[in-house]
């Protein structure tokens, strides 16, 4: 369970997420500590482990930088639920084993602030604040495969050794 | 059964007779582009996960751009590590300082794009490639590991949007112009997981350079792709650039392909275009937002940083000076040593420019010109989101070289037109 912080903005991009002046680095934890600096730079003080962001339409977008999904992570952030995700951004995620949730419900029922529960396999978003729920469709198969494998490189691992 | 020129190359790159939009292909890569940011943590995990090589050490290009000469000792440290790999797998197409441009100007010009191939690499940018008739696409660091040790990769093949292009420019409108409008009409989501195909006849008056110029920003509307179809000037310029291998194969829209949405502009009405904060959509024309004050103009980029960019900047500043701080950042060594040897530097110098070494630098807020609180850029680069260039509460202005120039003369917002 953790707590929800609520964006109701469309293209929140790379360059909000993690900017450009922290890339000369790759370690999580330090790019955690700039998450999402340029859209709210007291993210970092509120978020706690468990929590998820709840955005609108094209979240992600701009820039290839996987750091984007690793600083999300390294702040201990559960998931992104939005209403749609940029390409780069969602197959990056996928590829980290990182679970993201599209839902056009959650992101108008949640309120910032809210306590919500995941349950990943029923496809489920429990607010215990509000008290409702609301059902998501799972990921595709073959994203789920490559999740469940601990990320693509477990799984390109898997089946070279498979071969 | 019809397909498109992007569904042609995936079916062939997956080694099938056909694929349709939508469906999963195990696609082989031809080139793998790495450079300093996304591939240093793509060496750690393949190192880490014991999975350290390469799949051809002939069809990886490696050259360090984003903070290159090292802006600090941290980013001093992610070019060791490019160097070491770089160096320990023996890779051939690898271009250290002195030879390293920015990515995407780099790659075509020493003749490493070919059409028909898939190429990807760890930069969202590197969908410029589809002017050259290629599926060409950016990926973050665990696909380019991927991609590196394994020379393969999936891919969801995308729908494609028709932009067709019809008429001519007008005088003093460029590529970007064409580019900023139709961003501007579409979205920068308006082509969300689908391939962008430019056709129509006002691409065929076109160099290389400016269709780059149209495809590099394919990924700001949202898309896997831009693409652009094969013909003379693409075989000419091939000529001129390819070295070692120059087999390729030409593939094209069949008639009859199908299409998720064609979108039509009448190039005779496209203005200069300026892309206001903080969305690449943000395109107005230049006559909508002129007057409105700058700080810095910054000319370069993989979007406008080629010869072509510099000569119409430099026919604009000729025997005038700038207003305001003005960078010009030739995208590569040659394209350097040529505007060098044209006599574009005298031209900067008299005008005060500072002309600075290949790098993307200051596009991404890295260095050599970043902006501070406030400040407001026109600059040619390709994105103007929150904090891009410098502080978050700087602005970033996109728009051609030619308005650029202009501007910067004015020290405001002005149409390149109008400066006599």
């Amino acid at each position: 369970m953790g707590k929800a912080h609520v964006y109701r903005r469309d293209h929140i991009n790379t360059d909000e997420i993690i900017p450009a002046r922290y890339l000369n680095t790759d370690e999580e934890e330090e790019l955690a500590r700039h998450c999402m600096e340029d859209l709210d730079a007291g993210f970092v003080e509120k978020a706690g482990e468990g929590d998820v962001i709840v955005a609108g339409d094209d979240f992600g977008c701009g820039s290839s930088r996987e750091h984007a999904v690793w600083a999300i992570r390294g702040a201990k952030v559960r998931t992104v639920i939005a209403r749609s995700f940029a390409r780069i951004f969602y197959r990056n995620a996928i590829n980290c084993g990182f679970y993201l949730i599209e839902s056009n419900e959650a992101v108008e029922r949640i309120n910032d602030g809210d306590e919500v529960e995941i349950d990943f396999e029923a496809g489920l978003i429990k607010d215990k604040t509000s008290g409702i729920e609301i059902s998501f469709s799972p990921l595709p198969d073959f994203a789920l495969e490559i999740i469940g494998d601990g990320g693509l490189l477990e799984h390109v691992k898997k089946e070279m050794q498979g071969n | 059964m019809a397909m498109t020129i992007t569904e042609k190359i995936l079916a062939r790159a997956a080694g099938k007779q056909s694929v349709r939009s939508g469906e999963l292909v195990d696609a082989a890569i031809d080139v793998v582009m790495c450079h300093d940011v996304t591939t240093p943590p793509a060496i750690s995990m393949l190192i880490e996960k014991g999975i350290d090589r390469v799949f051809d050490a002939e069809k990886i290009v490696v050259t360090p751009d984003h903070f290159q000469p090292a802006k600090d000792v941290k980013s001093a440290e992610l070019h060791r590590r490019l160097d070491e790999w770089a160096r320990r797998h023996r890779i051939k197409h690898y271009y250290r300082l002195g030879r390293a441009g920015v990515c995407h100007a780099l790659l075509p010009e020493q003749g490493h794009i070919r059409p028909g191939e898939v190429i990807v690499g760890g930069d969202s940018h590197t969908c410029t490639y589809g002017a050259f008739a290629a599926f060409s696409t950016g990926i973050g660091s665990t696909d380019l590991a991927a991609a590196i040790a394994t020379g393969r990769l999936w891919f969801k093949v995308p729908a494609s949007i028709k932009i067709v292009l019809k008429g001519s420019l007008g005088p003093g409108v460029y590529s970007k112009d064409v580019i900023l409008a139709v961003i501007g009409r579409i979205g920068t989501d308006g082509a969300l997981y689908r391939a962008m195909e430019f056709s129509g006849p006002a691409l065929a008056d076109m160099s290389m350079e400016a269709r780059m110029t149209i495809t590099n920003m394919a990924i700001e509307a949202g898309a896997k792709n831009g693409i652009i179809g094969f013909d003379d000037t693409t075989e000419n310029y091939l000529n001129e650039h390819l070295r070692d291998n120059k087999d390729y194969t030409v593939y094209e829209s069949d008639e009859d392909a199908e299409y998720a949405a064609i979108e039509e502009f009448d190039c005779c009405e496209i203005e200069p275009m300026v892309a206001l904060p903080h969305l690449p959509s943000g395109g107005v024309p230049v006559g909508q937002c002129s007057g409105r004050r700058m700080d810095q103009a910054y000319i370069g980029s993989c979007t406008n940083g080629r010869i072509e960019d510099l000569r119409i900047a430099a026919g604009i500043m000729k025997g005038k000076k700038v207003a305001i701080r003005t960078l010009i950042v030739p995208a590569t060594p040659t394209i350097w040593k040529q505007a060098k040897d044209e006599g574009l530097f005298d031209v900067f110098y008299d005008a005060e420019c500072v002309v600075a070494a290949p790098t993307c630098g200051a596009c991404l807020g890295g260095f050599m010109g970043v902006l501070a609180a406030g400040e407001k850029c026109v600059s040619t680069t390709n994105r103007n989101f929150v904090g891009r260039m410098g502080h978050p509460e700087s602005e970033v202005y996109l728009a051609s070289p030619a308005t650029a120039a202009a501007s910067a003369i004015e020290g405001k917002l002005a149409d390149a037109r109008e400066v006599v």
